[in-house]
């Protein structure tokens, strides 16, 4: 494949040496924080995935104390912490301006739940957050799963793509070439990705990884190929890669088939949420966890239906370096 | 697209050059969009999404609010909420609308030259327009900040097609020129404007990458005068890795144009080795020869950095020399040089007597040499629209 690594220019790779240097001292200046990866004490990705049944009440709707509880245990499982606090406060520091990114294309059935939402804020602002913005693709998707837009004030405010726009200059890596959303790379000072488990039609499954489309201004470029290698290209683009810090994955309901649109026929009450600080390890274990589910429902597998995501895999190449997916690097931890 | 480019892949000094030229006065706007008779739009309009959107033609409904797009060869289908690779087509409900009718985000006012036709109409004018939006994403693209962003992300105008008619006539255009991003993904807007543009006693004319399938293409053959097809290259390789497409459905497209019967020329855009070899060349003419005939003109373009290919320098004039020798020597009657302006290769050359028929320079007309379709010399038919 040609890439523009492959044919840069001595200006660009010179361009890309200062870069190096920033981010090398953006780390220094940022110490404290949470790498993005390696994540572990034992050098492994941890990923948890916390599951209770009390987050539902007997009505089936959702109990906002049982999922805060939840957050909590599955934090401080994350960042081996005794405390949810003490563990926010190794991905967050007070004065930032923190950007939760949902996802909301599924519409009211089968979004981040504005319930987590809220609960993650609540932690933030204990942390010291005062400038909250929950943002994705555009006001019409945030309004069509629950969220109220508030474009201004401070404290929390909520809007789409469409209200900022996007960057005049070209963010690339590898196949990738895309104007990044000016919310992620002029208001927010770190990301927290809050995907969805589920399905996807063409690209197999969309969690931590391709919820990142939303930060775009041209994600229908890049679904050929079952979205490989763009989902992880556009992941290393420098102003997300940069940012993103945490993930954590609704996976209050999964949708093992028909996604990524709506479709409660093909969805399961799993109950959880899965944290983690590497996406790609994260999005392993989604996989997985979508996959036995296609089987325990008798529907073909991802790569019977030439849509395994292979994109995972690509994110972990040494190209890219967004995380691991090799189960002997990946630290499951399930509570 | 690479048509539009005729203004970023003209080099500033062979700009100047060409401009101070006693001939080229005439058409130097142009380059810059000719004066206007009247602004082309007031002011741009406060944006109504709803007035863009009409159900789009040549889709199938599927389960599940699920649709199959059969515009192009890339058959997306596509999940309630989402749109097409091409990003100016979305699912609402399981039925597929176009959100770009009517919805022009650039016009200006230039020479058929730059687009280039060279055996249509020459020294015509053409009113030329874009909505947003492409259904490849060539990484050499000269327009991507129109073809490569939703509609939403550019400023727009609204201008249904008795509008547009009416601003062609208005600057003395006799050409519609349906061009810049890709007019496939707005076809239904085309095939509307053509319409009244007929009615109006203009031609129409089309500037695509040829990504389409039979049956739209067909509908679009019946209704405009020309189309050019930029063939990118003639591999599918490059097709696969620059372009985000493929060759073969571009090559017939080619064919079934053909037989359509109307006007058709053909650009390939030299890009520094990625399609600039002799064997593509060879492959390419003798392709066109055996499929097309001799008197399809082949433009041999010069590529300029842009988008994705800042890192290549500009085509040698010599490669497009010798693509130009090599297709020559295959048979093809009609072989330019474009996008270096003052060449000889820009010139129509009667194949019979070999004596210039058409002089060129830049996209100004210096000269014409024919006399009712024929080469005034020796009264062999040269193949075109000419009047």
């Amino acid at each position: 494949m040609l890439t523009k690594n492959r044919l840069r220019t001595r200006r660009s790779f010179l361009k890309q040496g200062f870069s190096l240097g920033g981010a090398l001292w953006a780390l220094k200046v940022g110490g404290g924080m949470a790498a993005p990866w390696p994540a572990t004490e034992s050098n492994r990705s941890r990923v948890v995935i916390a599951r209770d049944g009390k987050i539902r009440t007997a009505g089936s709707s959702l109990d906002s104390a049982e999922l805060a509880k939840l957050l909590d245990r599955a934090m401080q499982a994350a960042f081996n912490c005794d405390s949810p606090l003490e563990a926010w406060k190794k991905v967050v520091r007070p004065g930032e301006v923190v950007g939760l990114k949902v996802n909301c294309l599924g519409g009211r059935g089968n979004a981040t739940h504005p319930e987590l939402v809220e609960a993650i804020s609540e932690r933030l602002r204990q942390a010291g957050i005062t400038e909250i913005v929950v943002w994705d693709r555009q006001n019409a998707d945030l309004e069509r799963a629950r969220y109220k837009i508030v474009e201004r004030g401070s404290g929390l405010r909520c809007f789409g793509n469409d209200t900022l726009g996007f960057e005049e200059n070209l963010s690339t890596f590898g196949q990738a070439g895309s104007r990044v959303c000016r919310t992620l790379t002029q208001v927010c000072d770190a990301v927290i990705n809050l995907p969805v488990l589920k399905d996807h039609g063409i690209a197999g499954v969309t969690m931590a990884l391709k919820s990142m489309f939303g930060a775009i201004h041209n994600p229908n470029k890049y679904h050929s190929n079952a979205g490989d290698p763009y989902v992880a290209d556009v992941f290393a683009l420098p102003p997300v890669r940069q940012k993103v810090r945490l993930h954590i994955c609704d996976a209050i309901n999964g949708q093992y088939e028909g996604g990524p649109s709506y479709m409660p026929q093909w969805m399961w009450p799993f109950n959880g949420l899965l944290v983690a600080r590497d996406p790609v390890a994260l999005d392993y274990v989604g996989w997985k966890i979508l996959e036995k589910k296609r089987s325990e429902m008798g529907a073909k597998s991802f790569a019977e239906l030439h849509r395994e995501p292979h994109y995972i895999l690509t994110a972990a190449d040494p190209e890219h370096r967004l995380g691991t997916c090799d189960p002997k690097h990946i630290e499951q931890v399930e509570i | 697209m690479g048509n539009g480019g005729g203004l970023n892949s003209v080099n500033r000094r062979a700009f100047l050059k060409a401009a101070s030229l006693p001939c080229f006065a005439a058409c130097s706007g142009a380059l810059m969009g000719l004066p206007l008779a009247a602004p082309l739009f007031a002011a741009p309009a406060p944006e109504n999404d709803d007035q863009f959107v009409r159900e789009a033609k040549f889709y199938e409904k599927l389960p599940y609010k699920k649709i199959k797009c059969k515009l192009c060869p890339r058959e997306c289908v596509i999940d309630d909420q989402e749109r097409g690779y091409c990003g100016v087509r979305e699912n609402r409900g399981g039925t597929y609308y176009t959100l770009v009718h009517s919805r022009v985000v650039t016009a200006h006012i230039d020479p058929i030259e730059k687009k280039p036709f060279f055996h249509f109409l020459p020294g015509a004018v053409a009113f030329s327009l874009a909505t947003a939006g492409c259904n490849v994403n060539c990484k050499m693209c000269q327009n991507w900040e129109i073809s490569q962003v939703r509609p939403e992300q550019v400023r727009s105008n609204y201008v249904p097609p008795e509008k547009l008619t009416g601003l062609a006539q208005q600057n003395s255009c006799r050409v519609i020129a349906y061009t810049y991003s890709e007019p496939v993904v707005f076809l239904e807007y085309v095939l509307d404007c053509a319409q009244a543009a007929r009615a109006a006693g203009l031609r129409s004319v089309v500037v695509s990458g040829g990504y389409v399938q039979a049956e739209p293409l067909k509908k679009l053959a019946a209704q405009v005068d020309a189309i050019k097809i930029d063939l990118k290259a003639y591999s599918e390789k490059f097709y696969k890795e620059v372009v985000n497409g493929q060759l073969k459905p571009v090559l017939e497209a080619l064919v079934t144009l053909r037989k359509t019967g109307v006007w058709n020329e053909i650009v390939y855009l030299v890009v520094p080795t990625l399609n600039d070899s002799d064997s593509e060349f060879q492959g390419l003419a003798r392709w066109v020869k055996s499929e097309l005939g001799p008197d399809v003109p082949l433009h041999f373009s010069q590529f300029h950095p842009e988008y994705l290919l800042k890192n290549l320098p500009p085509t040698p004039v010599e490669t497009l020399e010798r693509a130009k020798a090599i297709a020559d020597a295959e048979g093809l009657h009609y072989v330019y040089i474009g996008n270096v302006p003052g060449h000889p290769a820009e010139s129509t050359y009667c194949p019979h007597c070999r004596k210039k028929v058409v002089d060129r320079t830049g996209y100004t007309i210096a000269g014409i040499h024919l006399h009712h379709g024929k080469c005034q010399f020796c009264q062999t038919p040269i193949p075109g629209v000419w009047s």
